[in-house]
């Protein structure tokens, strides 16, 4: 790219960071990198610049570059959620296609400063997973690569199975406040005469090295658990310390990443409404203009068969701001809006809600119909058939696939099974089951990290099942 | 709000993280190595330097959702219905309804493929293979040769140029007249890699490899037969330069065949193995005198010989063993069958109990494609290295 190029994208950020503001965006000041198309691709998959090694980022950037070598697919924009915030382009991308995507980042980095969602995010994430990295490069040096690799293997198959709002404290009920109660003696003037008994003082010194013992049990509190790794980390009875700080590093990192999977068609929809708006406002000649609607419309547009988030968001969006705009007289007597309220309506939805209370509260019949959705599913294991149109089917269909981020429901239940230190996990069915051969698989991971017989309740075919694994053999009933 | 433009050439993570990725391939070649070997893929690659293999155990293996038995929401062009067929499993994207995408992510795609270079894969499974019994023979010898650049000279040809070395040598030479830093190149600082050619002499050997093409030699059977001699011929031409090979297919008549017929022919007809046997002493006869040669005959059936042969096939087969350094016979079962129920008349057990000089004899049986890499283990393990 060429200096005079330069000089004038940056001419173009200011103007575009003053039409943004104008609109009423409240971005992070960002910082823009012009890369070549490795780096890209490198920052693309790995979510974040100068995370720790693992084979599998390797694998994602070997499958991205080869895609962009053989010219199938290109990143155009790579945005980081820090403050400041960080936005990537594209060595090769043209001036129009650089400024379009200028606009979009600053959409997305609004997006993350105000959706509620983000309010925990910790916005100095590049720093910390540097740190990451550091340390897991100390492991890898102390106890061997492949000792770190493959115990970072069992921890990436449960990475997703964290609990989003594992910020909120939670309140531990009454019973078990008694329960605990009971189980602390009160302060006496007699409380030395308890330790002359040989049990209790043994359990008391046991119960101060915060090293898990194979013997010791684990506090059973707030069962059941969801978040998983959080769980492992705590009371698994074999893990090492430098196991658990990997697993409470993983953690970190999923924290950071969590609500940026909860609001994916939200965030893509709001850039995509805001770069179009920003740069129908800059002077554009003709030519740029013809390129930045193509540009646009290659962006926001249905892709057959499946779900374009970028094009459902910009929808539903756009059609918020009309009904609030525009209300029926219905709505203006029943719900009280009084027009011309939309774009403080969608700064409002931008605010509060994530993907699945946006689908559940903004996605109407009249969308329904005009996006054409359905629901499908396979059909005596042969036709991938469309079974459902009724659109609060399929808003529920899809409210219901996004629950979750799209991953099963697990829980712990139990990490005393059976008496015997066994890890008792269920997945909450609600109506799909589990891919069987990918669960045995990963109920090994698990028990790599638990180090005991694990268990996992599940629904196959309408029937309750549990699946075992202890180490050597699967075992199912 | 800034924009930059760094330098980013020092950036290597991406290329570290690949080549990791790249060891994990490899070690889950090296296991799968059993499935690999037999992997249609390879064996009719017909000379393409790289297939595609898929290779289990990459996977990043997660709690997921079986796909198959999911609801899917999709998007369509207006017109669609209730009912409306918009893709077939196994066949994505080939539905002729509207939309028809390519709906269930991924369902069904459960192996990951690799890319794999053959040489790489033969070199992995060449590893431990060797003749065994190769005795040194009074006739010409066996070649087997290697080079190895293992010098650093002064002079040499140009175009192996030590880059790194003379580098070094330049800065070193600077340093020595005070002034670190690389530049102002000089004959003296060239360094060439040179090699050597490695000689190791074995003795000669010949390898006659039999195949039954008789009317029970079904598809399954003659692709096993078919994938094991793919190997053996392949492990043969890299390790020894100078090795013969007879191809003698057979069924009640057997004659010597070209390789190119030996891989390709089907033929139909009854089995009478010592057809075979009788056609490879006649050939050890004319040519390859024990004196002289390591004779190697293998051969594949499916052991379902005539009963008035057996007696003849087992009395041949004794007279090859005491000539030969070792004689392999391969024992193709139905697919998928277990090695419990082979049948009675089956010539590996008949082997096993009848023949007199069982020391430089080796069967097995073969019931599934995964069995091909441990019979070629079988058959070329390492194995009395005898000196005479």
């Amino acid at each position: 790219m060429l200096d005079l190029e330069i000089r004038d994208l940056e001419v173009a950020v200011d103007q575009i960071w003053e039409v943004a503001r104008g609109f009423g965006l409240d971005p992070y000041p960002t910082n823009f990198e012009i890369v070549p198309a490795p780096v890209m691709y490198e920052v693309g998959s790995y979510a974040l610049p100068g995370r720790y090694s693992h084979w599998t980022f390797g694998k994602a950037y070997q499958r991205m570059k080869t895609m962009y070598d053989f010219g199938l697919s290109k990143i155009y924009e790579v945005v980081i959620n820090t403050n400041p915030a960080y936005g990537f382009l594209l060595e090769t991308n043209s001036p129009v296609q650089n400024k379009m995507v200028i606009a979009h980042v600053l959409g997305h980095v609004d997006f993350f400063k105000n959706n509620t969602y983000f309010s925990k995010t910790n916005r100095r994430m590049v720093e910390s997973v540097s740190t990451h990295a550091q340390r897991m490069m100390e492991y890898e040096f102390k106890y061997g690569r492949k000792n770190v690799e493959r115990f970072l293997d069992a921890v990436l198959a449960i990475e997703e199975h964290i609990d989003p709002y594992f910020f909120i404290k939670r309140e531990i009920s009454a019973a078990e406040e008694k329960r605990r109660a009971e189980h602390q003696h009160k302060d006496g003037p007699y409380d030395d005469l308890w330790l002359l008994d040989k049990n209790e003082r043994e359990t008391r010194e046991l119960n101060r090295g915060d090293q898990a013992n194979e013997n010791e049990r684990p506090v059973r509190e707030r069962l059941p658990e969801k978040d998983l790794l959080f769980y492992l980390m705590k009371n698994s009875p074999t893990l090492a310390a430098w196991q658990r700080d990997a697993v409470a590093m993983v953690h970190d990192e999923m924290e950071y990443f969590v609500p940026q999977m909860q609001t994916k068609i939200m965030n893509e929809g709001w850039a995509s409404i805001w770069h179009a708006r920003i740069m129908r406002e800059l002077d554009l000649n003709d030519n740029e203009h013809i390129e930045f609607a193509n540009l646009h419309s290659g962006v926001v547009s249905p892709h057959k068969g499946q779900l374009n988030p970028y094009y459902l968001g910009y929808k539903i969006y756009e059609d918020i701001e009309r009904r609030w705009n525009n209300p029926s007289i219905e709505e203006q007597k029943d719900f009280g809006r009084r027009g011309n309220e939309g774009v403080a309506k969608i700064f409002e939805v931008r605010e509060l809600e994530n993907d699945v209370s946006f689908l559940r509260n903004y996605l109407t019949e009249e969308l329904c119909e005009e996006l054409d959705l359905f629901v499908f599913e396979l059909v005596e294991e042969e036709e991938w058939t469309i079974t459902e149109k009724r659109w609060e089917k399929v808003r529920d269909q899809l409210v219901s696939n996004m629950t979750n981020f799209g991953f099963p429901y697990l829980e712990v239940v139990d990490g005393d099974y059976n008496g015997n230190r066994e890890l008792y996990l269920k997945h909450r069915y609600e109506g799909t089951e589990l891919d069987m051969r990918y669960a045995r698989k990963a109920l090994e991971h698990v028990h790599t990290l638990w180090g005991r017989p694990v268990h996992l309740e599940t629904i196959v075919d309408e029937e309750s099942t549990v699946m075992h694994y202890n180490g050597d053999e699967h075992g199912e009933d | 709000m800034t924009i930059q433009r760094n330098d980013w050439s020092l950036q290597r993570k991406g290329i570290i993280d690949q080549e990791r990725h790249k060891d994990r391939v490899k070690e889950a070649i090296r296991k799968n190595l059993g499935s690999i070997v037999s992997n249609e893929a390879i064996i009719l690659s017909d000379g393409k330097r790289t297939v595609k293999v898929p290779i289990k155990a990459l996977d990043e293996y997660k709690f997921r959702f079986n796909s198959q038995k999911g609801k899917h929401v999709g998007q369509g062009d207006g017109k669609t219905r209730v009912g409306d067929v918009i893709g077939r499993e196994g066949r994505p994207g080939s539905g002729g309804g509207p939309g028809g995408g390519t709906p269930g992510q991924e369902a069904g795609v459960d192996y990951y493929e690799a890319e794999v270079n053959i040489d790489e894969i033969a070199a992995l499974i060449f590893e431990d293979l060797q003749l065994p019994y190769l005795q040194e023979k009074a006739k010409k010898a066996v070649q087997s040769r290697k080079t190895q650049f293992n010098e650093i000279r002064r002079t040499g040809v140009i175009a192996n140029l030590d880059k790194r070395r003379m580098i070094l040598e330049n800065i070193r030479r600077n340093a020595r007249e005070g002034n670190a830093r690389f530049g102002d190149i000089k004959k003296e600082d060239l360094r060439f890699k040179t090699w050597e050619e490695v000689m190791r002499y074995e003795s000669n050997a010949v390898v006659i490899a039999m195949i039954d093409v008789s009317g029970s030699m079904g598809e399954f059977k003659k692709y096993i037969a078919r994938s094991f001699y793919f190997w053996m011929v392949r492990f043969l031409r890299t390790k020894y330069d100078n090795v013969d090979i007879v191809f003698i297919s057979h069924h009640t008549e057997a004659k010597e065949v070209t390789e190119e017929q030996f891989f390709t022919q089907g033929e139909s007809g009854g089995t009478v193995v010592s057809s075979a046997y009788q056609l490879a002493l006649d050939i050890i006869k004319q040519r390859y005198r024990p004196e002289d040669w390591n004779i190697y005959p293998f051969h594949f059936s499916d052991g379902d010989n005539y009963y008035s042969d057996n007696e003849e096939a087992v009395k041949l087969a004794d007279e090859l063993i005491k000539i030969c350094n070792l004689f392999g016979y391969g024992e193709i079962g139905e697919e998928g069958s277990s090695s419990y129920r082979r049948s009675s008349g089956a010539l590996l057990s008949i082997f096993s109990d009848r023949l007199q000089n069982k020391e430089h004899f080796v069967g097995v049986r073969i019931d599934d494609k995964e069995d091909v890499y441990p019979a070629l283990k079988e058959f070329f393990g390492r194995r009395g290295v005898e000196t005479p």
